[in-house]
């Protein structure tokens, strides 16, 4: 647990002082939910029911964030640091592995809640979308979607195997998904192909559960097929990375 | 006391056998040299010694400990220096040196181990704005906060122009001096020659020749005279007694009235028995 505090702090110190993460990881959904907000002006039709644009948006924007912080955030940083010796440098050290892969999850656990906090609070003070009601249920969301995505990071991080490529491969994974998913706008009118693909992604699960949440007014245990669905891409990505993740440089 | 013993450690990587039976004891507080050309088994051996990697076979113990079972309390004690580390570009020297002391139960004082290594200056600077030779520095630096009695360091001047080389062998001088225990490898014979202790001499997966680099050098050859004789033709006498040899040589020589022209008197150094042990070009070697 001492470990665990002291790397966590660490994290937030290396997270927050490298501009390229504070800038593409935390703010870029934020930027997105500002540009989105202020072209989307009439109302968005799901599953039948019409709601103000923005409020849509922000749960779109939580999905987005979620990927972007935990799979993209979480995969770029691993790679960079397995290929440039720190993992393995750490290695040697008695900080335990297990200790550090906690304290690289809650860092980005923490990154990832201050992003949702901070779209509330835009919203809510440039667009009026309101302030989520069921706490609890949101809070449990939030950890689902982190951890499942982190789990997916991780299968990431041990599949790709250079620094360079790492931001391209998760961005090209991360910005179709996103749009399939309908981060971005409803994906009601797609063509068939498009809504069927972004139909077993776990982005598009997990939008429904923030919508179900947020939109709604209904609890989180409303959703358990979505919930499954979420839960199965992280564990399935866990053991990819419990196969495949590795602490020393590849590409050399 | 043997800090590390080695009985016929064996390693292979898919079928082709990197190490093949090498045995060496390392005694507390030496300077250990692993000296031998790319690809000669030195890295393999040194991440077995350092728990990064399992062997196929032998029996090693490092500080009493087997590093295939690499526990907290054998990573308490040793301290490492890998070929190459970037760490986080963004932290300064002090927090680096400060996050490390926290993944260790007594930690040097972080301020007294910059100081050792001689970045005082560069405390608040961030570790991208370091240059090579302090980077290296800051290597020496972590791998001495966890205060080990055992240090590792593999190829610790590879790639470095002849300033950040000094600078590394100024730090290792200091890390001797401190009582800590050093296997070093490189491929460099004038670090091995100036730097350790002991020098075990490594090619294709065994060791050919242990010994301090004095023994190594004395009495596998003699000393080589070398001139131009009258006629214009290189001459060289290798000798056991180059006294009287080039007491004879001077003396026909003045007697004729000749000059010797480029006359030279060399004793092997080490670089010349590594040579003619590893049969190699010296290209080969130095690349």
């Amino acid at each position: 647990m001492r470990y665990v505090l002291h790397q966590l702090r660490l994290e937030q110190k290396i997270f927050w002082r490298n501009r390229e993460s504070a800038i593409f990881i935390f703010i870029f959904p934020i930027l997105l939910f500002l540009l989105l907000g202020s072209v989307y002006s009439s109302r968005i039709t799901i599953h039948g029911t019409s709601y103000k644009s923005a409020n849509v948006l922000l749960a779109g924007m939580i999905g987005y964030g979620v990927a972007n912080t935990a799979f993209s955030g979480l995969a770029i940083a691993l790679v960079i640091r397995r290929e440039s010796g720190i993992l393995k440098r750490l290695r040697s050290t008695p900080l335990p592995p297990r200790a550090y892969l906690t304290s690289v999850l809650a860092s980005t656990l923490v990154v990832f809640l201050l992003q949702t906090a901070a779209l509330f609070a835009i919203g809510r003070t440039l667009f009026g979308t309101p302030l989520p009601g069921h706490i609890v249920s949101l809070i449990l969301a939030l950890l689902l979607g982190a951890a499942a995505f982190a789990g997916l990071g991780l299968a990431a991080a041990s599949l790709i195997r250079s620094s360079e490529g790492a931001s391209a491969v998760v961005t090209v994974i991360v910005l179709p998904m996103a749009f399939l998913s309908g981060s971005f706008g409803p994906t009601r009118k797609y063509p068939a192909l498009l809504r069927d693909i972004g139909n077993v992604l776990p982005l598009k699960h997990y939008l429904d559960i923030v919508q179900a949440i947020y939109l709604q007014g209904h609890e989180i245990w409303t959703k358990p097929g979505a919930i499954a669905v979420v839960a199965a891409w992280g564990i399935g990505g866990l053991a990819l990375a419990a196969r495949y993740f590795g602490w020393e440089p590849r590409a050399r | 006391m043997n800090a590390i013993a080695v009985s016929d450690l064996r390693k292979a990587y898919g079928g082709v056998e990197a190490v093949r039976g090498i045995s060496i004891a390392v005694e507390e507080g030496e300077v250990f040299g692993l000296l031998g050309p790319n690809g000669a088994g030195k890295t393999t051996t040194v991440e077995i010694l350092e728990g990064y990697r399992s062997r196929d076979g032998g029996t090693v113990s490092v500080l009493g400990h087997d590093p295939q079972k690499p526990g907290r309390e054998f990573r308490e004690r040793i301290g490492v220096v890998l070929q190459q580390s970037d760490l986080w570009p963004n932290l300064t020297v002090r927090e680096v040196h400060l996050a490390f002391a926290g993944y260790y139960a007594k930690p040097r004082d972080a301020d007294e181990v910059i100081a050792i290594v001689g970045l005082g200056e560069k405390s608040g600077a961030r570790v991208k704005t370091l240059s090579g030779g302090q980077k290296r520095r800051l290597d020496f630096g972590i791998s001495l906060i966890g205060n080990p009695d055992l240090v590792f360091l593999d190829e610790p001047t590879t790639g470095f122009d002849p300033a950040a080389r000094r600078t590394a062998w100024e730090m290792i001088r200091a890390l001797r001096d401190l009582g800590k225990t050093i296997v070093l490898t490189t491929h460099y014979l004038d670090e091995a020659q100036n730097l350790a202790d002991r020098v075990a001499v490594i090619q294709r997966g065994v060791i050919i020749r242990t010994g301090t680099p004095a023994e190594l050098i004395g009495g596998t050859q003699s000393t080589e005279i070398r001139y131009r004789s009258a006629a214009g033709e290189d001459v060289v006498v290798e000798t056991e007694t180059p006294t009287r040899v080039l007491a004879e040589l001077t003396a026909r020589a003045v007697a004729a009235g000749e000059e010797l022209e480029g006359l030279e008197v060399r004793r092997p150094t080490l670089e010349d028995v590594y040579l003619d042990l590893v049969d190699e070009p010296a290209a080969e070697v130095a690349s």
